[in-house]
């Protein structure tokens, strides 16, 4: 059996003798022997390294791993460059505890504080924390953020992350606040809804740019009305849009959130990911999670420190805004390092490329009988066809080893990136029409 | 060492990607960014020279002792992260058709088995992706068990004032109205001041067993059962569980709920502060009300987080489950609690135990009446373990105990670490004597010596801003 407990039989006999015990039972005596399981547990046998790796990898092969991916909803299948793969598996990296200790820790500390001033860039934000544990909670954790004592209604687009809006309806029915669901119109958020639905006790605004729908809102036009009611507006935006869109601060947001998987982090079956969330500074103070300073030490030096800890409910308890303690840092330090390789122009590229390929994609499959397009608004990398055959398509597709758009509501919503070539799509096109013929 | 941005040169980049090959789209005027954010230009020697510098300034499980109380820095094998990064997990979508995932639900369904085994839980969901996610998760369980009952007098969770922050912050985030009970002086739930509080309007309590200063309740059963009695539910908080897993389990002492920290119990790395991952497991009165995604499951559940979890971290905690088996996991727990008593034994004669008796997994040092006579604190004592290449304890907790630094070798270090540990402390008590000066300003060796963290809060700098 394995095991990775170094002491030798003798030693632990040694030990046990050297407190003045007898046995490991001994050790237990505060448990109740009621309750004491005295069976061996109903797992298996230990075994070795070589029987993991192999059990564990036969579960692996059960999955299949497609050639070309065009699906998203959440989840995008960008390139991901092999430095990104290892530098966060550097083993001090890996293994550290959160940088309580900043003497040990410059490393952790002075990555955190790279990676926050990264995400105020891409935002246009004052203040980054440390990320929280993906996308769908940090939209909860900003719509929490932004309740006072009488403002508690939040209202959220409809045209927003299906597990979003079920995370922050979970975040506010743990508080006993309500949340209502802007109405979608042509797969946008309607503002006239909206307006409509902004009274005094509307505390914030949570819109998904661009949408579940893959189509661009029209943020900025709702940001005023929005303001006008006293609400804070948070947007939820695609860090790879990002790169060429306008950012959440230009567009008028007061809190800037979203999934940061893109930035170089697997699919991986849903996790882990990274949520991003970054402020204003006059909101800086109300920001959940761990945010680094920086400060000198007492010899002058710069250098990092986890800071304005008064926050935290560590200090706080019952009192702090959230109880956020250990959140994706090995997730923030590999998104630091994908925007790192990639640059700004690297950004810009795999923004563009994506959303070239699936204005492509989007223009061919619509050439085919029956394939209609829902929602004609300007979109990213996204896009939902209403088509026929649905099911013999992405079966027809599955054969090729192609994972075809999700189905959803009728239609299917289809994804490109950057990793999936010309030919590869013109291939896919010619199956889909191969079926529709 | 210079910022990432410090480094940057305008045109340097690395070569990842080919040229578009299709028609390139324009962005509406209205949605173009006004400038290019400010990312570092970079040619991979430089982003890999910039890491490495980082990665040298941080001091991991790997590096050396970690005897952080609360947190289990345990080994992480390096087996468990190789299977983690399996083309065959990490490649695949969480919304692939049910046929293409079956190795990822087996993944979930054996961790679950095990883990529900080991907890005495009878479901379990790894939607959480951290130890106080699991906590809100749990909760909501809770709170979720009376709503559906219509029993809305419930307004109060009790936490002991030995608990561990989380508790508290996770009970408010449940709208619940926290009771803090005062600890009994060993450290254990005091059962009258929680009789005085229990009653008709008790939604649950939050408990640690080992509780936070590594003592086993022995009246855990008659803590549940009155709990109970009241009406209420009892939440274990599974911080603690390396010292008992196999050998008692949270579901017979009168648990309704458990959160386990995968990153701590099951072998799995901190990262420098996660992901981690925050299993929740239940009695099956309460599986119904298990989180589920809206869009990858089915909606009407409540829901923590997108999708369904840290999947990846599940992976590397079930390698570990595997390699210790049946045998292994017990085997870990005795050797924790084994390492914690033979470390405390050796300690002894030099800074004082706050409680002198067989602890659990961890132990708290008192350094109240030490500082007292040579003015050095348990601060100035965990500074200075920095120069001997040791990670610091936990420094001023659980709050029940003054001066404390809490102990916890875990079960993968050996008895040499152990004897050299003890000789550390006994040097430190000795030196705090002869030259307490000394100790205020360590650590002496350190990349920096200590930072402002008052100056860092009142005039916050938190981002690279140019020049």
């Amino acid at each position: 059996m394995g095991s990775y407990v170094p002491s030798t039989q003798e030693q632990r006999l040694e030990m046990l003798h050297a407190i003045g015990l007898k046995s490991f039972r001994d050790l237990y005596k505060d448990v109740p022997q009621s309750m004491y399981l005295d069976r061996p547990l109903d797992l298996p046998e230990g075994k070795s390294e070589l029987e993991v790796s192999q059990a564990v990898q036969a579960m692996a092969r059960k999955n299949k791993v497609y050639d070309t991916i065009l699906r998203g909803a959440g989840a995008y299948d960008h390139y991901i460059p092999s430095i990104v793969k290892y530098i966060p598996a550097k083993e001090e990296f890996l293994t550290a505890y959160t940088p309580y200790q900043a003497e040990i820790s410059q490393g952790v500390l002075q990555s955190i504080f790279e990676y926050q001033t990264e995400i105020c860039e891409l935002t246009g934000m004052d203040v980054s924390n440390a990320s929280v544990y993906d996308g769908a909670t940090a939209a909860a954790e900003a719509c929490a953020m932004a309740r006072d004592r009488k403002r508690r209604l939040t209202l959220i687009s409809g045209a927003a992350h299906p597990d979003v809006i079920n995370t922050i309806r979970t975040y506010a029915y743990g508080t006993n606040d309500e949340i209502k669901i802007i109405p979608v119109k042509d797969g946008k958020t309607d503002p006239d809804a909206l307006k409509a639905m902004l009274t005094p006790e509307v505390s914030a605004v949570y819109v998904q740019q661009p949408n579940f729908f893959g189509l661009f809102e029209d943020a900025e036009a709702m940001a005023a009305p929005v303001h006008e009611a006293g609400a804070l507006y948070i947007l939820g935006c695609n860090p790879i849009a990002l790169g060429i869109m306008k950012t959440p601060k230009d567009m008028g947001a007061d809190i800037a959130v979203g999934e940061g998987q893109p930035l170089g982090l697997p699919i991986a079956f849903g996790g882990p990911y990274l949520g991003f969330m970054a402020t204003t500074t006059k909101h800086m103070r109300k920001l959940p999670g761990r945010i680094v300073g920086e400060t000198t030490d007492d010899a002058g030096n710069r250098a990092y420190v986890l800071s304005l800890q008064a926050r935290e409910q560590h200090i706080r308890r019952e009192k702090a805004g959230s109880n956020i303690c250990s959140n994706e840092a090995l997730c923030a330090l590999t998104a630091g390092v994908y925007l790192a390789a990639m640059g700004p122009e690297g950004l810009k590229e795999v923004a563009e490329s994506s959303m070239a390929k699936a204005h492509y994609l989007c223009r061919e499959l619509t050439k085919l009988p029956g394939v209609k397009l829902r929602y004609d608004a300007p979109f990213f990398h996204e896009f939902l066809l209403d088509m026929p055959k649905a099911d013999e398509i992405l079966s027809a597709l599955d054969k090729k080893n192609i994972l075809g758009g999700l189905p959803f509501d009728g239609g299917i919503l289809w994804c490109a990136t950057e990793k999936v070539s010309k030919q590869t799509l013109d291939e896919v096109v010619a199956i889909v029409k191969g079926v529709l013929a | 060492m210079k910022l990432i941005f410090e480094k940057s040169v305008p045109g340097r980049r690395c070569a990842i990607l080919p040229a578009c090959d299709v028609e390139k789209v324009e962005l509406p005027a209205e949605l173009k960014r006004d400038a290019a954010p400010l990312l570092p230009e970079m040619s991979e020697t430089d982003v890999s020279r910039h890491y490495t510098e980082l990665n040298q300034h941080v001091h991991g499980v790997n590096c050396g002792f970690y005897p952080l109380g609360s947190c289990t820095m345990k080994y992480n094998p390096r087996i468990d992260e190789e299977m983690a990064a399996l083309p065959g997990f990490t490649g695949i979508h969480p919304l692939a058709p049910q046929a293409a995932v079956e190795g990822c639900e087996e993944v979930i369904a054996t961790a679950r088995k095990y883990l529900c085994e080991i907890t005495g839980m009878a479901d379990m969901t790894f939607q959480p992706a951290a130890g106080a996610h699991g906590e809100f998760t749990g909760v909501l369980l809770i709170k979720q068990y009376h709503d559906s009952r219509n029993d809305t007098k419930r307004t109060k969770i009790i936490v002991p004032d030995s608990a561990h922050g989380t508790n508290p912050a996770t009970a408010a985030m449940c709208g619940y109205q926290v009771v803090n009970i005062p600890s009994a002086p060993d450290g254990c739930v005091d059962l009258e001041a929680l009789k005085s509080v229990l009653g008709d309007d008790t939604a649950g309590l939050m408990l640690t067993n080992p509780n936070t200063v590594g003592i086993f309740d022995e009246n855990i059963l008659e803590i549940t059962r009155l709990v109970h009695e009241a009406g209420g539910l009892c939440y274990y908080d599974g911080a603690n569980l390396n010292a008992v897993m196999g050998v008692v389990r949270p579901g017979d002492m009168g648990f309704d709920c458990v959160h386990l920290n995968l990153h701590k119990t099951f072998a799995t790395p901190h990262g420098g502060g996660g992901p981690g991952a925050g299993a929740v497991g239940c009695k099956s009165f309460l599986a119904p009300f298990l989180p589920h995604s809206a869009l990858m499951e089915e909606p009407g559940h409540i829901q923590v987080r997108g999708f369904r979890g840290n999947f990846l971290v599940v992976v590397r905690a079930l390698a570990y489950l595997l390699t210790l088996g049946r045998e292994g996991v017990p085997e870990a727990a005795q050797n924790a609690v084994l390492n914690a008593n033979y470390l405390m034994h050796r300690i002894k004669g030099t800074f004082a135990p706050a409680f002198d008796r067989i602890c659990m997994h961890e132990f708290v040092l008192d350094l109240s009446e030490y500082k007292k006579a040579t003015g050095v604190s348990a601060l100035d004592v965990a500074k200075s373990l920095i120069d001997y290449g040791m990670h610091p304890p936990t420094m001023y907790f659980p709050l029940i105990v003054h001066e404390a630094l809490m102990l916890e070798p875990t079960e993968t270090e050996s008895k040499e670490t152990l004897d050299w540990a003890a000789d550390v402390f006994r040097a430190l008590y000795e030196l705090g004597y002869k030259d307490p000066a000394f100790m205020h300003a360590a650590p002496h060796n350190a990349q920096i010596g200590r930072p402002d963290e008052v100056k860092a809060a009142r005039t916050p700098i938190v981002r690279y801003t140019k020049a």
